[in-house]
């Protein structure tokens, strides 16, 4: 199934800023959709693919470009 | 899978490092499938009125850099761990009384005010913070 993608943009937040944009998006988001939150926080580069593997999402990719994560979810669920 | 577990914290402090602490264990905490319970006492309390400020005094150096920098304000991630993970976050009752307000004095995601029977009957064999 081809869901949609979207990107969160939440450069410039600290943790748990860009984890609880993600969370809002996949509330928001379908089955299948797929959603990139760029972060500059390292520490949310960390704990968001935690958080993914913890309630059953999937990660995609977690790519770091000039201090710029883009880490892309799948709503699984 | 998800593992829930019950996690309660118990909200007392002004400083705002504690109040951001308590506010990330409570979002993280409740969007990651826990149950969390919020007992807001003492001096926290008064950040929890109706349109009350949210800029709480820096114990440190951190606080102070909290400010500056873009961190979510506390109180949007006690909002958030209630609407978007169902949190319970709680008035304590004996605080109310303190303070002298009513429950509709504060805002709209506090649920009812708690006693510390409850409170501590709802806590039993789950993960207890306090800040």
């Amino acid at each position: 199934m081809m869901g949609e993608k979207r990107q969160i943009d939440a450069r410039g937040s600290f943790c748990p800023g860009p984890l609880m944009e993600l969370i809002a998006g996949m509330k928001a988001a379908k089955v299948g959709d797929e959603l990139e939150v760029l972060s500059t926080d390292k520490g949310s580069a960390a704990d968001i693919p935690e958080w993914v593997k913890k309630v059953g999402h999937e990660i995609l990719a977690t790519i770091e470009e000039n201090g710029v994560w883009h880490i892309t979810v799948r709503k699984a669920k | 899978m998800m593992g829930t577990e019950r996690i309660s914290i118990i909200l007392v402090s002004e400083d705002r490092e504690d109040l951001q602490m308590a506010g990330m264990i409570a979002s993280v905490g409740a969007v990651s499938g826990n149950e969390v319970t919020v007992l807001v006492s003492m001096n926290a309390l008064k950040y929890f009125l109706k349109g009350a400020d949210d800029k709480a005094p820096a114990a440190g150096q951190m606080g102070e850099m909290l400010e500056r920098k873009k961190a979510p304000s506390f109180k949007t991630l006690f909002e958030q761990a209630a609407e978007l993970g169902d949190a319970r976050i709680h008035p304590c009752s004996m605080a109310m009384d303190v303070l002298g307000v009513e429950w509709r004095d504060l805002e709209t995601f506090m649920k009812e005010p708690m006693g510390l029977t409850k409170f501590l009957d709802d806590a039993k064999g789950g993960q207890v913070w306090s800040f």
